[in-house]
């Protein structure tokens, strides 16, 4: 072993102990702390080097997000439609029908129509009288053969006060409403078998009771009142002279302010029959809308609860992607802890890795849920209703899925003993390059020496 | 290159055997489970200014001596002082302020990042000492004039071969003027004639005044620095133009 020579010429090796100054800790400097920028940068750092991975790792998030937003949104369009449909046909219909008593017929006094016209808020009211009479399509089939149709007489003002419309020919009217004229329901007109009213050429008629009416029109289908699609509408005149109707209503239809439609239906009863108004059944028919409304609700909520399963099977698929990460950049690692990363910067690094990785994901279904939402509801005809909301919430929430997928991965990254980290450095096969290397020549001109 | 360098903890040293000591080792033992000591009561100090060549075959400890040095380890028993700084009690945040403004790695593999030009590879030496986003660039491009190849500041390490890889590794650890500058195996991946001139470069950086350990196997390598500390078997076997 060569000699030690020290500054006193002697050769004996310096006491090591006590031959630096001590320095107060206090006075060691600080890491720098990263900016917003260099983080993002960090951040993208690793998924920028392996794109094809990160994709695949994102498409759990994306399906999930793309599920999620589809299932809020097309059930939206659909309601959007559903109001628009119900907003154009009134949703302040309200029907009242008088129920059998001891298997009796109960039927409302005469003029139940003009007396429920005088309420108020009613701003209009037909009336409909059940003729029980039956209705075939020719004398050949037995009279006592139903066909589940029914023949009401009805009211002039029947179809404007239910909104109705006509499919072909013509309603009812003050005109027609005496003679023995028949309007079809749109079903009724199906089971009957006819397609259009009656002509020069082809006069269409049905047997109602005893006598020929003459079909006059078909309504077009009634989606609020259902029930007047299977009916067979004749004149309240023509009823009574004709098929013995006793010229008392069954069921009024009234139209009445929104805003008054409880009232309105608290006194209904009492005001078409008098004497046992709890037999007066008040009903408002875009109910039943609603209720369908209400069933598709139900089954959006089933399929959120798909969508946030997919979210959480993306959400594990990242953080299965961190972790992989974590173990193939232990080089990286341990190079940044060599640079002077504290374990908080080290597993910023890798949380901000794993949120960017799932937001980018959340943005990609999102994305793509939103049009495929936009183009389902386009494709039915419905308004295409992508609530802000939901994309907000659609981005945010993969976000929290990032931020949790990848909190145990970067703790581990920074928890990685330095040793460790330190041994990926110096174990890589080496990359042997032959090239003649540039001079060795040290620009010295803005390196001065200290 | 007019940007200024970071407020340098050490780094250009003038070359003078009264400087304080850059690096000490105190009585250092580092034992691995096994039990494998790796270094056996160790002391040694590297003054401000010097250059030494720490060699010694595969296993003989060299490289833990380094990673001792580094802070990438802490000894079993013993004390290492950086700068007059005891760290065997230090946070991992004050090893790593440590760390990150007086002390630069060089590595036998580069470890650059393949999606980074040299200019950002060199850049992210200052990452973590608090230098702001434009300073570090400007400082980035002076590192890589100053080790010969400012021109390649826009190449991503594939295009560079693998002289320019070590001397834009080299630039990345002396960006910042660390105190002390740790080399291991510099070299030890590259063939004789590009080995010789990135051993150039660093003899040439001490010259400057930059402190500087290299780790090697090589005794021709070693031969060429100032000073030598020959390691084997978990001991300093032999200490040679080291200043006491």
């Amino acid at each position: 072993m060569m000699g030690w020579r020290n500054r006193h010429g002697d050769d004996r090796r310096p006491q090591a102990r006590g031959t630096g100054p001590l320095r107060d800790p206090s006075g060691l400097p600080e890491p720098g702390r990263l900016s917003p920028l260099d983080v993002i940068q960090l951040a993208t750092l690793g998924i920028r080097s392996r794109r094809l991975r990160a994709a695949l790792s994102t498409l759990g998030v994306a399906i999930g997000m793309a599920t999620l937003v589809l299932v809020v949104a097309i059930p939206r369009s659909s309601d959007a439609a559903l109001l628009a449909r119900l907003s154009a046909l009134g949703s302040n219909l309200l029907e009242a029908e008088a129920q059998p008593q001891n298997g009796l017929a109960v039927s409302f006094p005469s003029d139940a129509a003009a007396m429920a016209a005088r309420i108020a808020p009613v701003t209009a009211a037909a009336e409909l009288g059940n003729t029980r009479v039956v209705v075939r399509r020719s004398r050949l089939v037995a009279p006592a053969t139903t066909v589940g149709l029914d023949v009401l007489a009805s009211s002039t003002d029947l179809l404007h006060v239910v909104s109705g419309s006509m499919a072909t020919g013509q309603f009812l009217s003050p005109a027609t409403e005496r003679f023995p004229v028949a309007v079809l329901g749109h079903q009724a007109a199906a089971s009957l078998g006819i397609d259009r009213p009656a002509t020069v050429d082809k006069p269409e008629r049905v047997l109602i009771g005893s006598r020929w009416f003459t079909v006059i029109g078909i309504a077009a289908p009634m989606p609020v009142t259902s029930d007047l699609d299977w009916a067979v509408l004749v004149g309240w005149n023509a009823a009574r002279v004709d098929l013995g109707f006793n010229g008392r209503a069954t069921v009024a239809y009234v139209r009445a302010d929104p805003g008054e439609l409880g009232p309105v239906s608290a006194v209904l009863g009492p005001t078409l029959y008098p004497p046992a108004p709890g037999l007066v059944n008040v009903t408002q028919p875009s109910d039943a809308l609603a209720a369908q409304r209400a069933s598709q609700a139900t089954s959006s909520g089933l399929l959120i609860g798909l969508a946030a399963v997919s979210l959480l099977v993306g959400g594990i698929g990242i953080a299965n992607t961190m972790f992989v990460a974590v173990s193939e950049r232990k080089q990286e690692i341990g190079l940044r802890r060599a640079l002077g990363a504290t374990r908080r910067q080290i597993r910023l690094q890798f949380l901000g890795e794993a949120i960017t990785l799932s937001a980018l994901g959340g943005l990609a279904g999102t994305t793509i849920g939103a049009l495929a939402a936009t183009g389902y509801a386009l494709w039915e005809g419905w308004p295409p209703t992508v609530p802000a909301a939901v994309i907000g919430t659609g981005v945010l929430g993969a976000t929290v899925v990032g931020a949790l997928a990848g909190l145990q991965p970067a703790t581990r990254a920074a928890r990685l003993p330095l040793e460790r980290s330190r041994r990926a450095l110096t174990a890589q096969a080496a990359c042997f390059c032959s090239c003649p290397c540039a001079s060795s020549h040290v620009a010295l001109t803005s390196w001065g020496v200290r | 290159m007019t940007a200024a360098p970071p407020a340098a903890i050490g780094g250009m040293t003038p070359i003078s055997e009264d400087n304080p000591p850059a690096v000490e080792l105190r009585d250092v033992t580092k034992a691995y489970p096994g039990p494998v000591v790796a270094l056996d009561q160790v002391s040694l100090q590297v003054r401000r200014g010097q250059a030494v060549a720490v060699v010694g075959a595969s296993g003989s400890g060299k490289s833990t001596l380094l990673n001792l040095m580094g802070t990438l380890d802490a000894p079993t028993t013993g004390e290492v002082l950086i700068d007059g700084h005891r760290t065997e009690h230090l946070a991992d945040r004050q090893l790593a302020g440590l760390r990150s403004h007086y002390l630069g790695f060089v590595f036998q593999h580069f470890h650059l990042s393949d999606r980074l030009t040299a200019l950002d590879n060199v850049a992210s030496g200052l990452l973590y000492c608090g230098v702001a986003r434009r300073q570090r660039r400007a400082l980035a491009l002076a590192a890589l004039d100053m080790v010969g190849i400012g021109r390649r500041a826009g190449n991503l390490p594939y295009q560079l071969s693998g002289g320019e890889r070590q001397r834009v590794a080299i630039a990345r650890a002396v960006v910042h003027r660390p105190l002390l500058l740790l080399a291991d195996e510099p070299t030890g991946a590259l063939d004789s004639a590009t080995g010789r001139a990135v051993l150039d470069l660093l003899l040439e950086l001490h010259r400057i005044g930059t402190t500087l350990v290299v780790i090697t196997h090589d005794p021709n390598i070693a031969a060429r620095l100032p000073a030598r500390v020959q390691v084997a078997d978990g001991h300093i076997r032999r200490v040679e133009g080291l200043w006491p």
